[in-house]
């Protein structure tokens, strides 16, 4: 219960800190936030010697029980190191804000409720068992990225790039939520643990491949997959504290962890494979290629975390094949999964650091235009360091945590051609091969961050502040994420026997039960090996390509600028959706009545009658027609007069007199056929509405001689046409097919017994159907008020005051 | 008779329609009486004319027609009646505001000239 609770320990912090912000200015806000990271890094590093052993613990509260929603805390080794890495990390970037932000000049209120209300929806995202609430804290993170993201509202560019990510994240989170459905309709529970117990049964149903999926789509576009990336580097014109907690080490890799938990439901499918692994090495080639290009700083950095993100799938998506090898355990594809969370984790690590520096930077400078910046080496010494243990890891290069989770990477990837069904015999070597080449484009641009910032030539002329080193409360965040990168790579067994173990435990489930099983050993030094020939390669050949970059870096410029994912989203959300769709509807709301009349009588007609015919439910019998007589057919003759009269007329008053007639002839036909009050009821009313037709005749002007176009007369006519052939249809088939007999019998024999009437109509409209006449009453006082109000209100005239 | 009256009722039906789908406001009120007038004929068709004597007791008659349409068009008229009025006095007070009853003018939205 206490669990549940903590996922909600940030929000409810989140609730005190206007109270703080405004009453105790003196201190900034930030100290206050830190308590709320610290607390649960202590409270979920408790736990750590319990999950290590390999078991789990959860704990529920019921939402809403009736329809099996509950906040399900569930820890096990995956949760629980993302739970310590979400508020490790939150816990240094809080300190790290202390010193960025202003406390007199930013509206840090507002600021730290949107991060603790990420950090609960982060906590949410990968401790939630049950896969609606798991979806609730999944769109929390989508709206206090977004908030977090816009956090400089008056900035054009903090607007479009917070309605960007949330546009691309929320769409996906849609996507999953729809997967969550179908899965929980195949496998009728919400809680993921219980779905794995029935991996195999649910792969049996039609919906799986789809739930696959749009689970997938969600994976990819919270995590920033190919294509979906785009949102990314769009979302650096967040404050950096958001840019290095959001962007690099938490929210971006929600994804990476949706994938990680349903690794035990969906590796059954080739789809899977195919699809995590391919695209995750599309991004990977992807992002490190176009990072090269970047002259901004967290520019780069977007680009390099999409490229470790890709990395990071990709070795997922490889994990997964594990499931289909006998005897996995004793292959080299066990490596996948582990080297997934090793570099996961060093990710965090080293991208944390790299953000924070370039915030540094940004802060010190006053740019993060890369061609504006160099030789801040001498004035920067400390952040100059740990942007290079930073980059170096991020290359790769040993003595540093990225080189060892590389070669595992390498080690996978080659792997994979010995994978010898589902076409990866043939496609398999594609796997290294690009692995390899994006290495070097990422090996590359780790030097050019770090290379082109620090060293080369000072311009001070070209900056808008004078630099000099930061102040050391923002340097401790840096400093130890960088510490512990260099920590990792000397102790590795140890983060693996407490950390990476139990949640590989957790990803593959079929190969182990007990973390104790995972038998992989870390070792800088493993020989010579392929993979440490192929790291050799990209050293020499990522060092000589940096050495000439200036040289090849133009060809960026020679790709066509047009022809690019971001030029494709502002086409679909402001040529496509906005003025497109606008024209389009354009072109039949017209703001004519006319126009939308005779689409609904056309559309009226069209529906009954095309129903009549192929439902075959027009039929016209004489049986039961009563006799025709001469009078009614002149009477008819007369009404027929009066109509055509009353549609031609030239003038409005042949026109009034004519309806007139039309309604005489009516109320003779009431007398007609035996309804005499309603002939009396139509006389009055015809008279009176003739009267009033004629009183409004004096105000109206004439009827205009307008030329209509030839056309809409046709149409309308036609409209017309099919309007009164759908009646008659609909009035013969009606007539023709009568299959119960009227209840007017009960009425004709009680009226005198029950009601002590005599006229039947009467009687009927007060006593027995009483209501109806009540309503109509209303419906007269109604239109009585109404007219006066509208004659006697002028509100315009009188500067609209009643 | 009632085959008749159906094409009858059609025609008023068209009638009305077309008058309706024109650009004159008063033509269009004219074509809502003409529509009342068909939809109340409707209503008496589709209950038949069976029965040859009004729905009032009286002695020795048992053939009433059926005195349920007739309620139901009684309680129409007044409706149709009321409405009718309303409409009348918004088209004068439209003509007045606006000094226009041609349709094709107004228009609420100012996007589409």
């Amino acid at each position: 219960m206490f669990l549940v609770l903590c996922m909600f320990i940030p929000l409810i912090a989140a609730l005190f800190m206007p109270f703080f912000f405004k009453k105790i200015r003196s201190i900034h806000t930030g100290w206050f936030v830190l308590i709320a990271p610290l607390f649960l890094v202590i409270f979920y590093a408790s736990y750590v010697p319990i999950i290590s052993k390999g078991e789990t613990i959860i704990a529920q509260f019921d939402w809403i029980p009736s329809l099996g929603i509950s906040f399900v805390s569930y820890l096990d080794g995956l949760s629980l190191l993302f739970s310590l890495l979400i508020s490790g990390i939150g816990a240094l970037v809080v300190l790290y804000s202390i010193y960025y932000l202003d406390r007199t000049k930013e509206q840090l209120h507002n600021f730290y409720i949107y991060l603790l209300m990420f950090m609960s929806a982060m906590l949410g995202v990968v401790q939630s068992d049950n896969m609606i609430t798991l979806y609730l804290f999944w769109e929390l993170t989508s709206i206090s990225s977004f908030l977090l993201i816009g956090y400089w509202y008056n900035r054009d560019k903090s607007r479009f790039g917070a309605l960007k990510s949330t546009l691309i994240t929320v769409g996906g989170g849609m996507m999953m939520l729809g997967g969550f459905v179908l899965l929980s309709i195949m496998g009728e529970t919400f809680s993921i643990r219980e779905l794995i117990e029935i991996a195999p049964e649910l792969a049996t149903h039609d919906t799986f491949i789809f739930a696959l999926i749009l689970i997938l789509l969600g994976a990819f576009t919270k995590s920033a997959q190919f294509p979906f990336y785009i949102w990314l580097p769009d979302a650096m014109e967040a404050p950096t504290p958001v840019s290095a907690y959001l962007h690099s080490a938490t929210m971006v890799k929600a994804g990476i962890y949706l994938v990680a938990r349903f690794t035990p439901i969906f590796a059954l499918s080739e789809v899977w494979i195919w699809l995590v692994a391919g695209i995750g090495l599309l991004t990977l080639f992807w992002g490190s290629f176009f990072a090269v290009k970047q002259t901004d700083l967290k520019g780069i950095l977007a680009f390099s975390t999409v490229s470790q993100l890709g990395l990071i799938m990709s070795l997922l998506g490889v994990g997964a094949i594990a499931y289909h090898v006998d005897g996995a355990q004793d292959t080299i594809f066990k490596y996948a999964a582990f080297a997934a969370i090793f570099h996961l984790i060093n990710h965090a690590t080293f991208k944390g650091s790299l953000f924070m520096i370039a915030g540094i930077v940004d802060h010190e400078t006053g740019t993060r235009d890369i061609r504006k910046l160099g030789g801040l080496m001498s004035i920067m010494p400390v952040s100059f360091t740990v942007a290079l243990i930073g980059s170096f890891s991020m290359a790769g290069l040993p003595p540093f945590n990225g080189f060892l989770s590389k070669e595992m990477f390498l080690t996978a990837m080659l792997s994979v051609k010995e994978f010898d069904f589902y076409n990866f015999s043939t496609w398999g070597i594609l796997f290294p091969v690009i692995a390899w080449i994006a290495s070097v484009f990422t090996f590359i641009y780790s030097f050019y961050f770090v290379f082109k910032t620090f060293t080369g030539k000072y311009k001070p002329e070209e900056l808008p502040t004078k630099p000099h080193e930061a102040p050391i409360g923002m340097l401790i965040s840096p400093v130890i994420l960088a510490s512990l990168v260099v920590t990792i790579f000397f102790i590795p067994n140890v983060i693996a026997d407490t950390f990476i173990k139990p949640a590989v435990v957790a990803i593959q489930p079929f190969l182990y039960t007990n973390p104790d099983q995972v038998d992989i050993h870390i070792s800088a030094w493993h020989g010579f090996q392929p993979e440490l020939w192929m790291t050799i390669g990209i050293i020499v050949i990522g060092f000589l390509l940096f050495l000439v970059l200036s040289k090849w870096q133009k060809m960026y410029e020679a790709s066509p600028p047009k022809l690019t994912l971001n030029n494709l989203y502002d086409f679909i959300v402001y040529e496509f959706s906005d003025k497109w769709m606008r024209n389009f509807s354009g072109l039949y709301m017209t703001g004519s009545i006319r126009g939308y009349l005779a689409y609904m009588f056309s559309g009226i007609a069209f529906i009954v009658i095309g129903t009549l015919f192929i439902k075959d439910g027009f039929k016209v019998t004489f049986v039961g027609a009563s006799p025709i007589r001469i009078s009614q057919l002149l009477l008819i003759l007369v009404l027929v007069i009066g109509t055509i009269t009353t549609v031609f007329a030239k003038s409005r008053m042949t026109s009034i007199i004519a309806l007139g007639a039309v309604g005489y002839t009516v109320s003779l036909f009431f007398v007609m056929f035996n309804a005499p009050d309603l002939a009396l009821t139509q006389l009055v009313i015809e008279t009176i509405s003739v009267a009033l037709f004629l009183l409004a005749f004096y105000h109206l002007p004439k009827f205009q001689k307008v030329e209509e176009r030839t056309r809409f007369r046709f149409g309308r006519a036609f409209v017309s046409i099919a309007v009164g052939v759908m009646v008659t249809l609909v009035a013969l088939s009606a007539h023709s097919q009568k299959y119960i007999e009227s209840i007017a019998k009960y009425y004709k024999e009680t009226v005198y017994s029950l009601a002590g009437g005599g006229n039947i109509v009467n009687v009927i409209l007060v006593d027995y159907r009483g209501f109806d006449t009540l309503f109509e009453i209303t419906v007269l006082a109604i239109a009585g008020m109404a007219i006066y109000a509208m004659i006697k209100l002028r509100l315009s005239k009188k500067g609209g005051k009643l | 008779m009632e085959i008749i009256m159906a094409f009858v009722c059609g025609f008023l039906f068209m009638a009305a329609i077309y008058l309706i789908l024109s650009r004159s406001l008063l033509r269009i009120i004219i074509g809502t009486g003409l529509l009342s007038h068909g939809a109340h004929l409707l209503i008496l068709t589709m209950g038949s004319f069976k029965g040859s004597a009004p729905p009032v007791l009286s002695d020795g008659v048992t053939d009433y027609v059926d005195p349920i349409p007739q309620a139901l068009i009684l309680t129409a008229i007044v409706i149709s009646f009321g409405v009718t009025a309303f409409f009348l006095v918004l088209a004068y007070r439209a003509y007045q505001e606006l000094q226009t009853d041609d349709m094709t003018l107004m228009k609420g939205s100012e996007d589409h000239e």
